[in-house]
């Protein structure tokens, strides 16, 4: 058995080369083919791509879908954001827990099932969910939940599972999903139909420049969220000095609430495959690289096939369409489970076989990224709105949005609303008409941009959906009057300290902070000196945090105490009797209890 | 020569060689930012934030920024030393830093800090985390409960031990560092004479048999505060 685990480890790495920047593949390997990354195995891969134990293990550690410990042959993630809880997940949870005999975060005696929850995995619009092992399972019930245990204890393939298949390319029989779209509105950026190859063309009858210059024109800025012009960043990359240049897509869907890309992966990927490839082209790159988050593996064989199509046609490969020189191609590389690998830097990292830690700027991507090379990081949207630019033209795409925002945004809106989905809509429009179209009458709070953006009142709900007033990544989460603002933000902050990578301080420690008063004040053990408490503490993580996860990771405290103060202030009250709330003497005396052996005799209950 | 620039920290024109980070340059001016994963054998890390500045208005940290022409840095505001204090706070909270009989004490950069920037209890409350101890070494003992994840042991192993004895595991406020080892410390290679041990800026890593070797009044920040051998080339600045 040892013998077999040594080999097949030393197989898998040699397969990729022996190459410890492939360390995200070779884990995974090791992970799906002996459900966990043991000692032994460490040991092997440090020895076969010359590294060493801890820096493997730093890999495994870092990632929630690896994994030092055994993991069962199937393993069941429930996903539990804001949105599946307010869909009933618990009930779904209580299933598994009763058909499993075992709890969350277990394994079965008999190494068949592990139960576990993950943070958002891009379904909101058809919660509850879960993954079992790649297998997306949606809309679930405590019905269905009993059905899956039970067919996997029969068929053991989780590729049986499925009644229904989803719509459009979800019926592909190399996506086989029963996931839905759930289009609710097409655009004419993304939604539209394009033929294959014409946007490459056009691009290639242009100079490089000219293609940036377009771009520039167009004013396109990056749909991930931050809304970094997409021309400014491609002429930093073409400008950095060295011959080789990386192209990279960012598919590391991760925000809660949002769910856009998703469909684009889906149903538009060669659009996405076209914009990145003028990507390359404008740059001068001959690499591109997919980073595609661990979740949404099961999109991989058919973006494959994909990318295989497009080789034969030669829209890919050696000499593109004929133009002698330019040579580019595209490989999928698999997240592991961490939200923070959106972060341009840390998905660099991540792709480079590291944990995935952001890094010190400078030195930016664009001067030196993926394996020091200049490199130029956008997202799935983004490379899609290029394509279109250059078959429609940058003045046909600048005329729609606003000013400071052209084109149109996909939406993903989930929540309390009849309508939820994916919306590709002009920027501009504003919150209250968005809530009308997603049918959201009674909306008392929207979240808009995820965790990271900001939660909103109807105060707001004039204000418009763009960089420039309310910007969002695509993420629109939509809470009625039944839901509590503390309780939206304290959700947002479990998942940001699940999510930290733990590099700097204000992030590691301040976010726990945080998420512990709220706490205390939902427990109604909350002062009004709370509430500045607060508001310094956020303040501080912040301006302090290294990365963007950090600066924006409070902004569920912040934002809900700036429109929702009222609701924080109904909860605390005066501190007369000089008490610290907080403070419990059970739990105080429980080790000296434990150590004792007995109960305390003036705090028995 | 080109490579000169000037800018400006808290209002006065400082002069800095092209390349270099805003804690370089202020150090040989003789300013002290606060700091505790920076040290000056290592690459600039950027992990605990304490010397965090504004520059140009946007919050940098001072020693991973690179100084630029006519930059205007602020560092001693009662902001910054808010945050600063904050951060230092934050890593008392974190861990379980028993100071008064902690074998660093009075050695501890952690400790000097929080005296520098008037640090009198945490404003935080405790958070008792559990955290292991390993005494596996002959000459080396490790306490994770004083550890700030500073990664100078990392750091130093790598780049002037030419080793590779500890990394960071694990994420968010569990992440720790781990030795490359099958069992414990004593597994790997690590020499009581390497970096990695001496470069410790707190209690988590000690020599064995060396503790209070030093008597109280005579340690490193008994009579002077954390950062007065970079201010004292401040007066050897203005007379060149």
């Amino acid at each position: 058995m040892a013998e077999n685990l040594e080999r097949d480890v030393k197989q898998i790495c040699s397969r990729n080369g022996n190459d410890r920047t492939r360390m995200m593949d070779i884990v995974r390997e090791v992970q799906d083919r002996f459900g966990q990354v043991s000692g032994q195995a460490m040991n092997t891969i440090a020895q076969a791509v010359n590294s060493h134990r801890v820096e493997v293990e730093s890999v495994v550690s870092f990632y929630s879908f690896l994994s030092e410990e055994p993991k069962g042959k199937f393993v069941i993630r429930l996903c539990n954001d804001i949105i599946d809880k307010m869909q009933g997940v618990e009930k779904v949870a209580e299933a598994f827990r009763e058909e499993l005999g075992i709890d969350f975060g277990e394994s079965t005696s008999d190494g068949k099932f592990t139960l576990e929850w993950t943070p958002c995995i891009g379904m909101c619009d058809q919660a509850p969910a879960a993954l079992v092992n790649n297998k997306v399972l949606t809309r679930l019930s405590s019905d269905s939940a009993r059905e899956i245990v039970q067919s996997l204890k029969q068929n053991e393939d989780e590729n049986r599972l499925l009644h229904m298949l989803g719509d459009g390319n979800n019926a592909d029989p190399l996506v086989n999903s029963m996931v839905n779209n759930n289009i609710r509105e097409r655009g004419p950026v993304i939604f539209a139909d394009l033929k294959h190859g014409t946007a490459i063309h056009k691009a290639l009858s242009m100079s490089a420049v000219e293609v940036i210059k377009d771009v520039k024109t167009a004013r396109l800025r990056g749909r991930g969220g931050a809304g970094f012009p997409t021309g400014m960043k491609w002429e930093f990359t073409r400008a950095a000095s060295g011959s080789e240049k990386v192209v990279i897509c960012n598919a590391d869907e991760g925000e809660p609430g949002t769910f856009k890309d998703r469909t684009i992966l889906t149903e538009k990927p060669d659009l996405l495959f076209e914009g990145m490839t003028i990507a390359g082209y404008a740059i001068g790159a001959g690499t591109g690289v997919v980073y595609l988050r661990g979740e949404y593996a099961y999109l991989r064989p058919f973006l494959e096939s994909v990318l295989a199509e497009r080789r034969n046609k030669n829209l890919l490969g050696v000499s593109i369409l004929g133009k002698t020189g330019f040579d580019f191609d595209i490989r999928i590389q698999m997240g592991a489970g961490a939200y923070v690998c959106g972060e341009e830097t840390a998905l660099i990292s991540s792709c480079e076989g590291l944990r995935g830690d952001p890094r010190n700027r400078p030195p930016f991507p664009a001067q030196k990224g993926y394996l020091t090379l200049p490199t130029s990081v956008n997202n799935v949207e983004t490379f899609c709105c290029v394509a279109r630019i250059l078959d429609k033209g940058a003045g046909w795409f600048a005329e729609m949005g606003s000013k400071g925002s052209t084109g149109t945004k996909l939406l993903s809106i989930s929540g309390d609303c009849t309508r939820p989905g994916v919306y590709e809509l002009e920027f501009g429009i504003t919150v209250s008409d968005l809530l009308e179209k997603a049918g959201a009458e009674d909306a008392y709070a929207v979240q808009v941009g995820g965790p990271s953006g900001q939660l909103i009142g109807e105060a707001d709900f004039h204000r418009k959906i763009c960089y420039d007033d309310v910007a969002t990544g695509g993420a629109v989460m939509i809470f009625n009057k039944d839901r509590n603002p503390l309780e939206i933000a304290h959700e947002f902050m479990e998942f940001f300290c699940e999510e930290s990578c733990g590099y700097c301080t204000p992030c590691r420690v301040g976010n726990e902070l945080l998420k512990q008063r709220l706490e205390a004040i939902i427990a109604g053990k909350g002062t009004p000196e709370d509430l500045d408490y607060l508001e310094q503490l956020g303040k501080t993580v912040a301006v302090a945090s290294r990365c963007g996860l950090g600066q924006t990771s409070s902004n569920p405290v912040r934002t809900s105490l700036k429109n929702f103060r009222g609701e924080y202030e109904k909860l605390v009250r005066e501190n007369k009797d000089g008490m610290q709330r907080t403070f419990d003497i059970h739990k105080a005396l429980a080790a000296g209890e434990d150590l004792q052996g007995r109960k305390s005799v003036i705090y028995a209950d | 020569m080109s490579d000169k620039i000037k800018f400006t920290m808290d209002g006065v024109e400082i002069e800095a060689t092209q390349g270099q980070t805003i804690m370089q340059a202020a150090d040989e001016a003789g300013i002290y930012i606060p700091r505790l994963c920076a040290h000056k054998d290592l690459l600039p890390f950027g992990s605990c934030r304490v010397c965090t500045v504004m520059v140009n208005d946007r919050p940098q940290a001072a020693c991973t920024q690179p100084v630029s022409p006519g930059m205007a840095v602020d560092s001693e505001t009662p902001e910054l030393n808010d945050i600063r204090r904050s951060i230092v706070e934050m890593l008392f909270v974190e861990g379980n830093h028993y100071c008064a009989f902690c074998e660093k004490s009075g050695n501890c950069e952690l400790q000097a800090l929080g005296y520098r920037l008037g640090m009198l209890a945490p404003r935080y409350p405790y958070m008792f985390n559990k955290h292991d101890v390993d005494a596996s070494h002959p000459d080396i003992y490790i306490d994770h409960n004083r550890c700030i994840l500073c990664g100078r042991c990392v750091r130093s192993s790598k780049e002037l031990d030419g080793k590779n004895v500890f990394q960071f595991v694990g994420r968010g406020i569990h992440k720790r560092v781990a030795f490359n080892s099958d069992t414990d410390l004593s597994g790997t290679d690590v020499s009581v004479t390497d970096r990695a041990i001496e470069n410790c800026p707190v209690g988590a890593i000690l020599k064995k048999r060396s503790a209070y070797a030093v008597p109280i009044g005579k340690r490193k920040y008994d009579s002077q505060p954390i950062g007065s051998d970079i201010e004292s080339r401040k007066a050897a600045v203005k007379q060149s």
